[in-house]
């Protein structure tokens, strides 16, 4: 584990032993399981926006994704009777097609990531609400969804399903990200796309790829999301769950210039925004406050990382060594 | 082993190459030489695969091509150690070495298998001699120890032909001795070189051959034995270079700049005394750390200064800030030209009028006519060669783009300017005209200290050379006593020779 991750496990210790201490029901199994249900559901996309990152991209699309998505998917199941199975697949697909469009946008027509995943935020967004007619999807009261909504959103031996999935995401990713040439390639083209490229390696499929991961994950987290609430009213669902992604995948270590990040990092940087979430509300801060909770832990982070930088880098220049040249004779 | 017939590249209304011929045999070093813009870097962009030559035969082993591809030229064995390293530093070494060819397993997932990628890289680096294993992580090392992962990098693919484009530019002494020491054990294993670069000292030591391009063409070859210091400067420009120094018009007595126990916030160790004389060129040498570069950026202000008192022709003055040195008529030209020096997308006349603007303005609007008139007068002044002042600043030359950082400050009224690096990366003939018109500056009664690393540089063009030593100046040189060997001396903190 590099320092960074421990820095933050640390952090995520300290956080909890503090407010288990000022109010121990934060340590109750009901409430720690509550939070890993939320860790798992946040988790399994930040690890997808986490690897655009890493590309130097960013993907601001997933909140409305969940929109799309969950319309696509909620729209399969009741009014086409698709299988539950086969809807799974295709809303993960759909997902898949759009991270494809979204990835050769970038890469092919060379445009900018932050513009081409904004234009997806608001496409998607309007193409849900347009489609619904801004009403809210749901499922109604029949029984006939039981079972897949037990596998998206129940609990075995007592541990939410979602975290389960998370795990299993964690730990292919990781396999992905730091263990195989691809990973290896993201970081590569994340510090230094141009050398990469003349490394031999194929830059566009290597970061088109990321974008596809994400969409992905975000496919695959929309049905969880779909059964954690139940429904999607189009214009409010997933609102702003992107930003949600990139707080985490930063926290977890993740540099917006690419280049850096774990997928460890990423999941404790999801834990640790979870956390404050719940620590907001089981303290009695003001809801309001939420965000500002989040916002100011992120920058006293992003602030200790830079202190830790500067230091390093000073370290680093008072090695000294000669420097004057031998004159040329003649 | 590899001969180039007639290579020629042509760009629109220009002719980088012309009819080049360049062989190479196995084990042999080649000194390639040429000012900037001489054509040396596209011959070899043109050996690497990088772009195709317009005609001529680049014939390998016998075999015959119209051009390379990238892949091509890595398969024959043809390797760049760049000017500007390419490493990933987000990466550890083995990582680097074998960057796009990693041994792996099949599947989908193609994990990486890390433990045979240690075991081919470590070899290599034990042939280099290197100091860090397979799994350092390439942001701990220095800028020579990054060379050589490039240069692992060159052996991992068998090359038989490294390109080494300015290798040294950025090493101290004892690592270019290294350096120069691994292409002699390189030549010994049949590894040929290529060696581009300015300092023909270095040239000198290692090459079997010396060939000099100038215009796109060969301007000529020096075998083992007439490989000398003036014979390459005459092939490079095609004319005997004039000694560097210029003296004053007339002898510098009065105190310029008075710097007395300063001590830079940077380098808190450091406690540097110094006087330079209103009108004359100090020169400053001193080794890596020894805290030249610390002295200017306090002097300047970008770094906040801990101790001591700064008199700039005869008045104290205090500095905070760049814009209070140069407020003080104190302007710096920076050793990074291009990070610091400029706005290098910035059209030429803006770059030059930015530390002034407030003079070019009506109220708050600038005045768009005064600003290309002073671009126009600085050009004629400083014989800027630029079409007009539109260009953006990366369009230019170096030795241009160090004329518009000049400009900058020529447009305003100096008093003192530090120079650091002046002409680092400039090619001969820009560099003569550098120093004219920093002895122009002089003569004008500018204070001016020079920070140079390139010995010829500090002993051809100062009028005195003060010397640092682990932030302290040991000493300084007047003329009569000018030898290398006192400059070395001062620099690792002994006395200097009586001359």
């Amino acid at each position: 584990m590099a320092k960074k991750e421990l820095g933050l496990l640390g952090l995520l210790v300290a956080v909890g032993a503090i407010t288990g201490i000022l109010n121990p029901r934060f340590l109750s199994a009901v409430n720690l399981l509550d939070m890993a249900n939320l860790i798992g559901l946040f988790g399994i996309f930040s690890i997808g926006e986490g690897i655009v990152i890493i590309t130097g991209g960013i993907d601001l699309s997933v909140g409305s994704m969940f929109a799309f998505l969950g319309v696509i998917f909620i729209d399969l199941l009741t009014n086409h009777g698709v299988p539950w199975p086969a809807a799974i697949l295709l809303t993960v697909c759909a997902g898949i097609v759009l991270g494809v469009v979204q990835g050769l946008l970038v890469t092919r027509a060379k445009l900018q990531p932050f513009v081409v995943t904004l234009c997806g935020l608001l496409i998607y967004r309007g193409a849900a609400r347009y489609y619904t007619e801004d009403s809210t999807m749901g499922f109604g009261y029949g029984d006939d969804y039981d079972w897949v909504g037990w596998l998206a959103s129940g609990r075995s031996w007592g541990i939410p399903h979602s975290f389960i999935l998370l795990i299993v995401v964690a730990l292919v990713m990781w396999v992905v990200l730091h263990r195989s040439v691809f990973g290896r390639y993201l970081f590569a083209i994340g510090k230094n796309e141009e050398a990469a490229r003349f490394s031999g390696i194929h830059t566009n499929a290597v970061v088109a790829g990321a974008y596809v991961i994400s969409g992905g994950l975000a496919g695959l987290a929309t049905v969880l999301l779909v059964f954690y609430t139940n429904s999607v009213s189009p214009s409010s669902f997933g609102n702003f769950y992107e930003l949600y992604a990139i707080a985490a995948a930063v926290l977890g270590g993740c540099s917006l210039r690419g280049g850096e990040g774990s997928i460890l990092g990423i999941v404790l940087g999801t834990a640790l925004l979870q956390v404050l979430q719940n620590l907001v509300n089981i303290l009695g801060i003001p809801s309001s406050l939420n965000f500002a909770v989040m916002g100011t832990v992120i920058l006293v982070g992003a602030l200790a990382d830079r202190v830790l930088q500067q230091r390093r880098a000073r370290a680093v220049a008072r090695v000294g060594a000669p420097e004057v040249r031998p004159a040329t004779p003649g | 082993m590899l001969q180039l017939e007639k290579i020629g590249r042509r760009y629109p209304g220009v002719v980088a190459l012309d009819g080049v011929d360049f062989s190479l045999d196995p084990g042999e070093v080649v000194g390639l030489i040429g000012e900037n813009g001489a054509g040396k870097s596209t011959l070899m962009k043109i050996l690497g695969g990088i772009i195709p030559p317009s005609e001529g035969t680049i014939r390998l082993d016998g075999v015959a091509h119209a051009a390379l591809s990238v892949t091509e030229a890595t398969r024959a064995g043809i390797a760049f150690v760049h000017q500007e390293l390419e490493v990933f530093d987000n990466l550890d070494v083995a990582a680097n070495v074998f960057i796009g060819r990693e041994p792996c397993g099949f599947g989908p997932l193609r994990l990486i298998r890390t433990r045979e990628l240690e075991r081919r890289v470590q070899p290599l680096l034990d042939r280099l001699g290197a100091d860090f294993g397979p799994r350092t992580p390439v942001a701990d090392l220095s800028i020579a120890q990054r060379q050589m992962v490039e240069i692992a990098k060159a052996l991992s693919i068998d090359a038989r032909v490294i390109i080494m484009d300015e290798p040294t530019s950025s090493l101290t002494l004892s690592e270019t001795d290294r350096l120069l020491r691994i292409i002699a054990e390189l030549k010994a294993s049949g590894v040929a070189v290529i060696y581009i670069s300015h300092r023909l000292a270095e040239v000198k030591q290692c090459a079997d051959r010396v060939v000099c391009l100038r215009d796109g063409r060969v301007a000529g070859e020096l075998g083992r034995d007439a490989i000398e210091h003036a014979a390459m400067i005459r092939l490079m420009i095609g004319r005997d270079l004039r000694s560097l120094y210029i003296p004053p018009r007339t002898p510098p007595r009065e105190e310029g700049c008075v710097i007395r126990d300063v001590v830079p916030a940077a380098m808190p160790e450091a406690h540097v005394s110094l006087t330079v004389r209103k009108g004359e060129i100090l020169g400053l040498a001193g080794l890596v750390g020894a805290g030249r570069t610390s002295l200017a950026r306090a002097l300047f202000g970008v770094d906040p200064l801990r101790g001591g008192t700064i008199a700039l022709h005869g008045t104290p003055v205090r500095i905070r800030s760049p814009r209070e040195a140069i407020a003080h008529g104190l302007y710096l030209v920076p050793e990074d030209r291009k990070r610091e020096g400029l706005v290098l997308n910035l059209p030429l006349t803006q770059n030059v009028t930015l530390p002034n603007l407030r003079a070019f303005a009506r109220r708050l609007l600038v005045d768009r006519h005064a600003e290309t008139a002073c671009f126009t007068r600085e050009r004629t002044r400083l014989g800027i060669r630029a079409a007009d002042g539109s260009v953006p600043a990366v369009t230019l030359s170096g030795g241009n783009q160090q004329k518009i950082v000049l400009a900058k400050w020529l447009s305003m009224r100096p008093r003192m300017i530090i120079f650091d690096e002046p002409t680092r990366g400039i090619d001969v003939g820009a560099k003569e005209e550098i120093y004219r018109l920093m002895r122009d500056l002089a003569d004008a009664g500018v204070t001016i200290l020079m920070i140079s690393s390139d010995m010829e540089e500090v002993l051809g063009v100062s009028d005195r050379i003060a010397v640092m030593h682990a932030g302290r100046v040991t000493g300084v040189l007047e003329r009569p006593d000018f030898s290398e060997l006192n400059v070395l001396r001062l620099a690792i903190g002994e006395a200097a020779e009586a001359a």
